[in-house]
C-alpha cells in the first residue's frame, strides 16, 4: 500500500540524517517546554514545573533513541555505527591494519586469479546454446591399441543417415589454404566442414547464409564463409562482401556468409570455412583423420549415444569397400568401437588436473595467510583484554563483544579482498600470458561478476576462519581473569601460548606440502631438460612452411625441384650453415602413425605394427643434429630416381634386428601393394611427441616416392624448411629467407614461421606452467610461514622479558637464552615438518600424473625441502631471539 | 513481550492517535491530552511511547507532519490525518470492535 512512502522515508533517514535528527531534537524540546508551561499554568512554581515535566518526559535522549529505533532502516543505522567504530579502531593501528590487509590481499588475490582460470576453463559452460547436448564423436580401436581414433567420412555418412540418438552430426577437418589475389599471397588456416556442423553448434552467420547440402554436393559451385576476424582484417567489415569471390588454393570461391565475432571454434587464427564435399559413391573405409560433433536428442545420455554408434560401426564396415591393398578383415581386426564424450570434456582434456592441483596449492596459501592474521588478531585481542573485561563488567553481552570482533575481522577481509581483486586482475594478465599454449578456452578467462562474488565469499569464509580463533579464546572469558591479568603483566601462561603455537605448526606443515610439490615439479622439469630430445640446439633452427599447390606446379618431380631450388637459395643466405626439407619437424603435432611391415617377418593375426612416419630430403638429420648411428643419409639422386630406400630410428632397428647395423639392407614397406624399400641408414631416436613421451620408433621415407601408400607417385607439396643458423628467430633472417623463397616463386606464402625451440618449449609448457605457479605459491607460503614464526618468537620474547630478566639475574648466559628461543621455534617447526610430511605423503599421489622422471615420494625432494625449511625456521627465530640477549635484567624487572 | 501482545497494544495506541486527530491537526502534547480526555483519564500516553508511534505512523503514511505555532505562540510540530490514515482508522476500529465483542463473549460464558 505505502511501499513508496516507506522507501522515501528510508532514503530520507539514510541520506538526510542530520536534518531528520535536528527535526526530532526540536520536536522533543518543544514538547518539553510545552509541558513545563502547562505545569506552570496549573500553578506550580518554575522549579517544580520543570521537575514534573522532566519526570513525565522520561529523559530527552531516551525518547530520541526510542524514536530512532522505531524508524525504518534502524538496523542499517546500527550497522553503520559498528562500521564507523571498527574503522576508527583500525585507523588507530595503521601498521597492524596494513600488514593484515596486505597478507589477506595476497592470499585472496591469488585465489581469485586461479579460480577465475578454473572457472573460465573448467566450470563455465561452452558458448553454444544447450552445450550439454553436444558430444565430440571419437572412436577407439582396441585391436590397434589406439585409444582415440578419429572418425572417418564413412562413419559420418552412416551416422548421419542411420543414427537414433543425434539431432544431427557435423564432420570437420583443419585445412590450411593459400589465399591469393587480395594483397600479398597469404597462408591462412581454414576448416572444412559439412553442412551440419554450424547448425549443430547453433551458430548463425551475422551476414549471408550457412552451408547447405547443395554446397556439400560434389560438382556444385565452390563457396566459402569468412570468420569475423578475417572479414574485418581483409575486407574492413564491408557488408557487400557477400557474393564476391576470393581465390583459395588457386580456385575461385564465392563468399556466402560471415560468422559472428564470438565464433571461436578452432583458434583465433581461423580465417575461412569451406564445405567438405564427400562423394559417397567414391568413398572407401578408413581415412580416420576427421573430427565430428553431434547434438544429442533431448534426454539422450552419452552412454546411449555410444551404444548407438557401436550399433552403426558394423553397418559402416559393410557399406563401403576397403581401400586398395587393405582387406575388410583388417578393419574388423582393428576392433573399432565408440568413444564419444561431451564436447566440454573433449575441449578441456586433462588440463583439469593441473588446475585443481594449483587451486589446492593456492588454497593452502590462503590458509597460511589466515593463520598469520589469526595470530596477529590474537596478539591484538590480548592487548585489549582489559578493555573487554571492563565492558563485560558494564553489561556488554558476550555476543555483542564477539560480534564486534567478528565485524572487525570481516572489514579487514573486505579491505583485503578489494586489494586482492586488484592484484588478481594484474596477476591474471601475467598468468594468461605465461599459460601453456595448449590451455583451452584461454580467451574465456577474466574477472567478472562471478569472480567478485567468489572473492566476497572467500573473504567471508576467511574472516570467519581467522576471526573466530581470538573470539573463542577471549570473548568468552570469565570477567575476573582479564581484569586480574591485565592489571599487571605476569610471565605468559602456557594456555595463552598454545593456540599461537598450533597456528605456527599448521603454517609450517602447509608450507612444507607446497614446497614439496614445487620441489617435485623442479625435479620433473630438470628430468625433462636432461632427456636428449634427439636434436641439438633447437633455438638455432629456424622453421617455416611452404605449400606448393598443384595450380602452381603440376608435376610431382617439378615440385621437388622447386623445393630444392628454394633450399639452395636459402643456403646462400649469410650465417646459414645448413637447410633441410621435411614434411614436419619433431613435436609440431603433425605427422602420424601408420603400419610398417618388415620383410620375412610373420605377424600375429590382428597385429599391425604402427610407426611414426616422417618424410625427409637429404640433410635433415645434419640440420637438426640427429645422430647417424649406422649407414648413410638419403641423397638427391635417391630422391629424383625414386630409389626405394628408407631410414629407420635406432629404436625401431633394435626392436626388429637387435643391432642397429644389422638393419642396413633389410626391407620394409607400408602395405602389401607397395614396393619393398631397403633400409640404408639408422639414426638416433627423437622424442617426436613431446619430451614427456617416449622416443618414437620412426621411419623416414623420401619426400618423393614411387608406388607408395597405394599411390603411383607420392610427393609432399606442403613441406617444412629447417634452417640451422645462429641468427634463427631474428626478423632479419626471416626477411632474407622470405626474399630467397620469393626469388623462386613470388606467389608462395610462408607459414608457421617459428624456431624449433618453440615446439621444444611447448612440449614442456604444461610442466613449466605448473612449476611456475607452484613455485609462486610455495614462495608465498614460505614467506608467510617465516613471517608467522618470526612474529611468534618476537612476541614471545617481548612477553617474557621479566622471565628473561630473572634468568639473567640468576646467571643465565646470553647464548643459553637465545638457544632457548631458537629451540622453542625448532620444536614447533619439527612438529610442523612431521605433520607436513604426513600430509604430503597422502597428497602427492594426486600429482603423480604431472610428474616425469621422479617418484611422488622422492626422498631427495622430501629431505632437502624439510632441511631447508628447518634451516629457514632457525634463522627466522634466531633474529628475534637475539633480542632476548639484549634485555637489561634490572630494567625489565623494574618496568611497569 | 511477545509479538502478539505488542501488536495488540500498538494497534490500540495507533487507533487512539488516529481517533484523536479526526477533529483536526494537533501537536504531540495536544494528542496526548486529547487521548487522556477521550479515555476519561484511563490512558496517559508518555512521550517515550508517543513519539516513536508518531514517527512510525508517519513513515507508514497514515499521518503527515508540519511545523506550526501553538496556542501560546510556540513553534510546535503538528500532525494531521492523511487519506490512508482515515482508511486505517476504519480498519483499526473494525478490528477493535471484533476484539471487544470476542472478549465480551468470552467473559459472558461461564
Amino acid at each position: 500500500m505505502s511501499f513508496h512512502v516507506k522507501v522515501r522515508s528510508f532514503l530520507r533517514n539514510l541520506f538526510l540524517s542530520r536534518r531528520v535528527e535536528t527535526d526530532l531534537d526540536q520536536e522533543v524540546h518543544s514538547h518539553l517546554e510545552m509541558l513545563i508551561e502547562e505545569n506552570f499554568r496549573a500553578g506550580m512554581d518554575p522549579d517544580q514545573a520543570q521537575r514534573a515535566a522532566r519526570i513525565e518526559m522520561g529523559g530527552v535522549d531516551q525518547v530520541k533513541e526510542q524514536v530512532r529505533d522505531a524508524r525504518t532502516g534502524a538496523f542499517l543505522d546500527s550497522l553503520l555505527q559498528g562500521l564507523r567504530f571498527s574503522l576508527r579502531k583500525l585507523r588507530k593501528s595503521p601498521g597492524f591494519t596494513a600488514v593484515v590487509v596486505v597478507t589477506l590481499a595476497l592470499g585472496i588475490g591469488a585465489n581469485t586469479a586461479i579460480f577465475s582460470v578454473v572457472e573460465g576453463v573448467l566450470l563455465k559452460p561452452l558458448p553454444y546454446p544447450k552445450p550439454e547436448e553436444l558430444v565430440a564423436v571419437w572412436l577407439t580401436a582396441a585391436g590397434l591399441n589406439i585409444r582415440d581414433l578419429n572418425p572417418s567420412p564413412a562413419d559420418y555418412i552412416i551416422s548421419r543417415e542411420q543414427n537414433r540418438t543425434f539431432q544431427d552430426i557435423g564432420l570437420y577437418k583443419g585445412y590450411s589454404v593459400n589465399i591469393t589475389g587480395l594483397a600479398e599471397p597469404e597462408h591462412a588456416s581454414g576448416l572444412q566442414v559439412t553442412d551440419g556442423l554450424l547448425p549443430v553448434l547453433g551458430v548463425i552467420p551475422i551476414l549471408g547464409r550457412s552451408f547447405t547440402r547443395t554446397d556439400d554436393s560434389p560438382g556444385s559451385f565452390e563457396t566459402v564463409m569468412l570468420t569475423y576476424g578475417y572479414w574485418q582484417r581483409k575486407f574492413g567489415g564491408d557488408r557487400s562482401v557477400i557474393g564476391k569471390t576470393i581465390t583459395v588454393d588457386g580456385s575461385l570461391r564465392q563468399i556466402i556468409g560471415v560468422l559472428p565475432w564470438d565464433f571461436r571454434f578452432a583458434g583465433p587464427d581461423l580465417a575461412i570455412l569451406l564445405p567438405l564435399k564427400l562423394d559417397r559413391t567414391k568413398l572407401f573405409l578408413g581415412n580416420f583423420s576427421y573430427q565430428a560433433i553431434a547434438r544429442l536428442k533431448p534426454g539422450v545420455t552419452v552412454a546411449e549415444a555410444n551404444a548407438d554408434v557401436a550399433r552403426m560401426i558394423p553397418i559402416m564396415l559393410r557399406s563401403f569397400p576397403p581401400p586398395p591393398g587393405y582387406s575388410r578383415k583388417m578393419f574388423q581386426d582393428g576392433r573399432i568401437g565408440p568413444n564419444l564424450r561431451t564436447l566440454k570434456q573433449d575441449v578441456v582434456g586433462d588440463v583439469g588436473k593441473v588446475l585443481w592441483v594449483l587451486m589446492g596449492g593456492i588454497g593452502l596459501v590462503l590458509l597460511i595467510a589466515c593463520a598469520n592474521v589469526a595470530n596477529l588478531l590474537q596478539v591484538r585481542a590480548e592487548g585489549r583484554q582489559q578493555e573487554m573485561a571492563i565492558r563485560a563488567a558494564l553489561g556488554a553481552t558476550r555476543g555483542r563483544i564477539a560480534g564486534e570482533m567478528l565485524f572487525e575481522s570481516f572489514i579487514l577481509a573486505l579491505l583485503g579482498s578489494v586489494l586482492g581483486l586488484g592484484l588478481a586482475y594484474a596477476g591474471l594478465r601475467a598468468l594468461v600470458a605465461s599459460a601453456p599454449t595448449g590451455l583451452p578456452r584461454l580467451n574465456e578467462i577474466g574477472i567478472d561478476g562471478t569472480m567478485v562474488l567468489f572473492t566476497l565469499a572467500v573473504s567471508l569464509v576467511a574472516s570467519l576462519l581467522f576471526g573466530s580463533i581470538p573470539i573463542l579464546k577471549y570473548a568468552g572469558r570469565r570477567l575476573g581473569t582479564g581484569l586480574r591479568e591485565g592489571g599487571r603483566s605476569m610471565s605468559e601462561s602456557r594456555e595463552r601460548h598454545r593456540s599461537r603455537s598450533v597456528l605456527v605448526v599448521v603454517q609450517v606443515a602447509l608450507a612444507l606440502v607446497l614446497l614439496i610439490s614445487s620441489g617435485l615439479m623442479i625435479r620433473t622439469f630438470r628430468a625433462l631438460t636432461r632427456v636428449d630430445p634427439g636434436f641439438v640446439a633447437p633455438s638455432e633452427v629456424q622453421i617455416f612452411r611452404v605449400d606448393i599447390p598443384d595450380t602452381a606446379v603440376k608435376e610431382a618431380e617439378r615440385v621437388v625441384r622447386t623445393q630444392e631450388e628454394i633450399l639452395h637459395k636459402i643456403e646462400a643466405v649469410p650465417g646459414v650453415s645448413s637447410v633441410a626439407i621435411s614434411m614436419s619437424v619433431p613435436m609440431d603435432g603433425n605427422g602420424w602413425y601408420d603400419p610398417v611391415l618388415v620383410k620375412d617377418h610373420s605377424y600375429a593375426p590382428g597385429e599391425i605394427p604402427l610407426h611414426r612416419y616422417r618424410f625427409v630430403a637429404p640433410g635433415y638429420f645434419k640440420t637438426l643434429g640427429t645422430r647417424l648411428v649406422a649407414g648413410r643419409d638419403l641423397t638427391w639422386s635417391d630422391i629424383y630416381n625414386k630409389v626405394p630406400v628408407a631410414i629407420v630410428s635406432e629404436k625401431l632397428a633394435r626392436e626388429n634386428w637387435h643391432d642397429p647395423s644389422d638393419a642396413l639392407g633389410k626391407q620394409i614397406r607400408s602395405n602389401t601393394k607397395d614396393d619393398w624399400r631397403t633400409v640404408v641408414g639408422v639414426v638416433g631416436d627423437v622424442h617426436e611427441d613431446g619430451m614427456d613421451k617416449e622416443a618414437s620408433n620412426s621411419v623416414y621415407w623420401p619426400i618423393l616416392e614411387a608406388r607408395s601408400e597405394s599411390n603411383d607417385i607420392d610427393v609432399r607439396r606442403y613441406v617444412t624448411f629447417s634452417i640451422r643458423s645462429p641468427r634463427a628467430g631474428s626478423e632479419s633472417l626471416v626477411n632474407e629467407v622470405r626474399r630467397a623463397v620469393w626469388s623462386v616463386d613470388p606467389n608462395l606464402p610462408l607459414a608457421d614461421i617459428r624456431t624449433l625451440d618453440y615446439y621444444y618449449k611447448r612440449s614442456m609448457a604444461r610442466t613449466s606452467f605448473t612449476l611456475l605457479m607452484l613455485a609462486v605459491a610455495g614462495g608465498m607460503a614460505l614467506l608467510l610461514g617465516v613471517v608467522g614464526l618470526y612474529g611468534v618468537i618476537a612476541y614471545s620474547v617481548s612477553q617474557r622479558r621479566r622471565e628473561i630478566g630473572i634468568r639473567m639475574a640468576l646467571g643465565a648466559e646470553h647464548q643459553d637464552l637465545v638457544a632457548m628461543f631458537v629451540r622453542h621455534a625448532l620444536g614447533l617447526t619439527g612438529i610442523g615438518v612431521a605433520c607436513g610430511l604426513l600430509a604430503a605423503l597422502a597428497l602427492m599421489r594426486l600429482m603423480s600424473s604431472l610428474l616425469f622422471g621422479v617418484k611422488p615420494f622422492d626422498a631427495v625432494t622430501y629431505g632437502t625441502v624439510s632441511l631447508g625449511l628447518i634451516a629457514t625456521a632457525a634463522l627466522s627465530s634466531y633474529l628475534p631471539a637475539r633480542r632476548a640477549a639484549a634485555v637489561n635484567p634490572i630494567e625489565s624487572l623494574r618496568a611497569e | 513481550m511477545s509479538q502478539d501482545q505488542t501488536n495488540l497494544l500498538q494497534g490500540t495506541l495507533d487507533l487512539l492517535i488516529l481517533k484523536s486527530l479526526i477533529a483536526g491537526e494537533r501537536h504531540g502534547l495536544g494528542i496526548s491530552r486529547r487521548i487522556q480526555q477521550i479515555t476519561g483519564g484511563t490512558f496517559v500516553v508518555k512521550p517515550g511511547s508517543l513519539f516513536p508511534a508518531l514517527h512510525r505512523m508517519e513513515e507508514e503514511g497514515w499521518i503527515s507532519s508540519f511545523w506550526g505555532e501553538s496556542e501560546n505562540n510556540r513553534r510546535a510540530k503538528y500532525y494531521r490525518l492523511s487519506k490512508a490514515g482515515l482508511n486505517q482508522l476504519e480498519v483499526e476500529t473494525k478490528r477493535w470492535g471484533r476484539i471487544t465483542w470476542a472478549i465480551a463473549q468470552a467473559l459472558e460464558t461461564s
